[in-house]
């Protein structure tokens, strides 16, 4: 495989098969072949909780092709599926499973959140054998490379997976320094990885698991909480995800301290008419309240001066990336509210709060 | 014919107002319908046609080992290029296919099997030609800079030889095309400077170094002392790639009867009147699926101009609605065999070397009925 990978990713292959590349030519052959693009197959689906009338939430193990570069627990990976065959949608997820290296299994932990497309497809319909599309890993939210000799671990709801992922990786390299990992979930039933967490508690390694359910009487986040579990937590390196009050809350405690590391992924904010909320135009900084109108003229009214053609949709020469927020086809009427999308900004009015790059 | 061009400009079209308007919302009606019933149909089809093309490919270059099935290494090749010129390349790039999120099919990613670059072609096709389709002095695509396709362009001495001129650029299309975007002939006329070009030369010349390089060197040189015949046969497919995209462009804007249109009556003009121009600058030509497909569908070169980013192959279902609203407005619908349509574009070329108008040659066609009534 390294001599073919060698040859794959040659010069002389690059150039035979010029414009489209060697991948275009591989994918029709074997899927799992590439030179360049990453791709996996799902190799395994398996709930990890299943409470009645919530979300499931599912673990999806992946196997990528020799392509993917391996990750660094705590990264998260962009994956795009073609539900029905058709339209590919693409979402960031987090992964589970412990570092990576060049071609390695990994898994991604999820909760099929009743709105997402991609979420709900890859835990309730997704089976083996379906292939997915996937960034490189990506994200700084990880250990340093000395880990240090205490560590402190605080997340919410899924937010838990790439902490998880971290200390899984921990637990594999035998570290015998003092971890705390503290989780809140809404209930026991919706505590994602129980079992495990609960043979870290039992094991030992230093490792201090609280799980917390503040809904059944367990104390709230708090800098006294922390303090009394953690002596002095301001100065422990401590990594935090979960959803944005959780964070806000973790914040608050931390009082800027450089210890702190958060990430966390705020929903899309929507609004109901279309001339409310504000325009961000990513690149230039520019921000303005939503008039309403096409976003090439809204851009053009800040002064900027966006690369455009027909000015009616027909020729793509406008087309921007849409990183938030819902737009509306003024053409279609459609509306269309998926991350990272590219619209074109001639025939595309936003609809409450939006960010494109332009 | 220019008793018609006039017969425009005063009257702008033979609909009212409210007529143009009706017309372009029945367009607009079929454009929706069409969008919101995209799937998996349109996206198994074109990934479907991008296997095929590479099929074609890879058995035309094996075959050039074998020296006795060298006209079918030749034919094979010819029909991967021209699939990947037509049905493939010339509709991805006008994002048709954008909303599959495939980036391997996505209008900003692709780039097709000829010297010209996808960038800059989708520049002057995609915004240039479809915006101002016909408009006199804004669509280059009339006479590419080089013939004479009007009658309404002034005559000059240089035009005499319109036929040998059509001839070249058949011959050497994909160059024609590629020089296309650097707008020669408006460097002649000094509306525009070499400095203007300077950005457009390193795209241009990676694109020709790449494509000679795999055509006329590497691959031929993969096949030893089969070289030469190899070169020939890579250069006989480009040949006929250029020679086939050639005529069905020219049949789709420049047989009998198509319209074209001055600058001053497109000013400000409704979503109904640029419908109506689209659908009097162009024209169709018959066949059978397989002749569509090879064209990429460019045989309804009507319906692609009226919804160029729609996913061509639902042109022929779009086609019969298209001439059912026609009949409804009286208006022509241009469209005729191959072999019809190639001797009406001939003929135009052949007269446009010559001076004068040329209103009493060749039979009168709907068109020239409709406008001028």
């Amino acid at each position: 495989m390294g001599l073919a990978d060698t040859i794959l990713r040659s010069r002389a292959v690059a150039a035979l098969t010029s414009p489209q590349g060697v991948d275009r030519y591989l994918e029709h052959v074997n899927p799992m072949w590439a030179a360049h693009e990453v791709r996996a197959r799902i190799v395994d689906v398996h709930r990890e909780v299943d409470v009645p009338g919530h979300p499931p939430v599912a673990t999806i193990t992946l196997q990528p092709t020799s392509t993917w570069r391996g990750h660094r627990a705590g990264q998260h990976v962009q994956l795009g599926v073609e539900v029905d065959g058709a339209r590919r949608t693409t979402r960031v997820f987090t992964i589970s499973s412990p570092d990576s290296r060049q071609g390695d299994r990994f898994t991604i932990t999820l909760r099929a959140n009743p709105d997402g497309v991609v979420s709900r497809f890859l835990v309730e319909r997704a089976r083996p054998g379906t292939m997915v599309h996937l960034s490189q890993a990506e994200g700084d939210f990880v250990l340093p490379d000395r880990v240090p000799e205490q560590l402190l671990f605080v997340s919410g709801g899924s937010g838990i997976t790439p902490v998880m992922s971290m200390l899984r990786s921990l637990q594999r390299r035998t570290h015998r320094g003092q971890v705390t990992f503290l989780h809140y979930a809404q209930s026991p039933e919706h505590q994602i990885f129980a079992a495990e967490l609960d043979e870290v508690r039992r094991s030992g390694h230093g490792t201090d698991v609280h799980l917390l359910h503040p809904e059944l009487g367990d104390p709230n986040l708090s800098p006294a909480f922390l303090e009394r579990l953690v002596p002095g937590y301001r100065d422990v390196p401590t990594w935090a995800c979960g959803p944005a009050p959780m964070i806000e809350a973790v914040r608050g405690a931390y009082d800027d301290s450089p210890a702190l590391r958060v990430e966390y992924f705020q929903p899309p904010r929507t609004s109901g008419t279309s001339a409310e909320g504000d325009v961000a135009f990513a690149r230039s900084g520019v921000e303005a309240p939503n008039t309403g109108a096409p976003l090439l003229e809204q851009a053009e009214a800040a002064g900027l001066t966006p690369e455009f053609g027909c000015r009616m949709g027909i020729c793509f020469s406008c087309t921007a990336l849409k990183r938030e927020g819902t737009v509306r086809n003024v053409l279609s009427g459609e509306e269309s509210s998926l991350p990272d999308e590219e619209i074109r900004v001639c025939v595309s009015a936003p609809v409450g709060d939006c960010v494109v790059d332009l | 014919m220019s008793t018609r061009t006039k017969k425009m400009k005063s009257n702008n079209t033979t609909l009212s107002d409210e007529d143009l308007e009706r017309f372009g919302e029945e367009l607009d009606a079929i454009r929706q319908r069409v969008l919101a019933d995209l799937g998996e149909q349109d996206a198994a089809y074109i990934r479907n046609v991008v296997k095929r093309r590479q099929q074609f490919e890879v058995a035309g270059r094996l075959m050039f080992y074998v020296p006795p099935l060298w006209p079918f290494a030749v034919a094979s090749l010819s029909i991967s290029k021209i699939l990947d010129n037509m049905e493939i390349g010339h509709n991805v790039m006008h994002g048709q296919y954008d909303w599959m999120g495939d980036p391997g099919l996505n209008s900003r990613m692709y780039d097709w099997d000829t010297v010209c670059p996808g960038e800059q072609w989708k520049h002057s096709h995609n915004y240039i030609h479809h915006t101002y389709t016909n408009i006199l002095g804004k669509d280059r695509d009339i006479g590419y800079g080089i013939l004479r396709m009007d009658e309404d362009q002034p005559w000059h001495p240089y035009y005499l030889g319109n036929p040998v001129y059509a001839t070249l650029l058949m011959l050497f299309f994909e160059w024609g095309v590629a020089l296309h975007d650097l707008e020669v002939e408006n460097i002649v006329s000094g509306q525009r400077s070499h400095a203007d070009n300077k950005p457009l030369y390193p795209g241009l010349i990676r694109k020709i170094r790449n494509q000679t390089l795999k055509d006329y060197l590497l691959f031929p040189a993969l096949t030893g002392p089969l070289f030469p015949l190899t070169l020939a046969g890579n250069a006989t497919a480009n040949l006929v790639r250029n020679i086939w995209a050639f005529n069905i462009i020219f049949c789709g804007h420049f047989p009998a009867g198509v319209a074209t249109f001055h600058q001053d009556e497109c000013e400000d003009e409704t979503r109904g009147h640029w419908y109506y121009r689209q659908l009097l600058g162009s024209a169709n030509i018959t066949g059978s699926p397989l002749f569509h497909v090879m064209s990429g569908n460019l045989s309804h070169q009507i319906e692609h101009h009226l919804f160029p980013d729609l996913p061509a192959r639902r042109y022929p279902e779009i086609a019969v609605e298209v001439r059912e609203i026609c009949e409804r407005y009286d208006l022509p619908y241009n469209t005729g065999g191959l072999s019809q349509q190639l001797f009406s574009v001939a003929r135009k070329i052949c007269r446009m070397a010559l001076p004068g108008s040329s209103k009493d040659s060749g039979p009168a066609t709907a068109t020239d009925d409709v406008l001028a009534a």
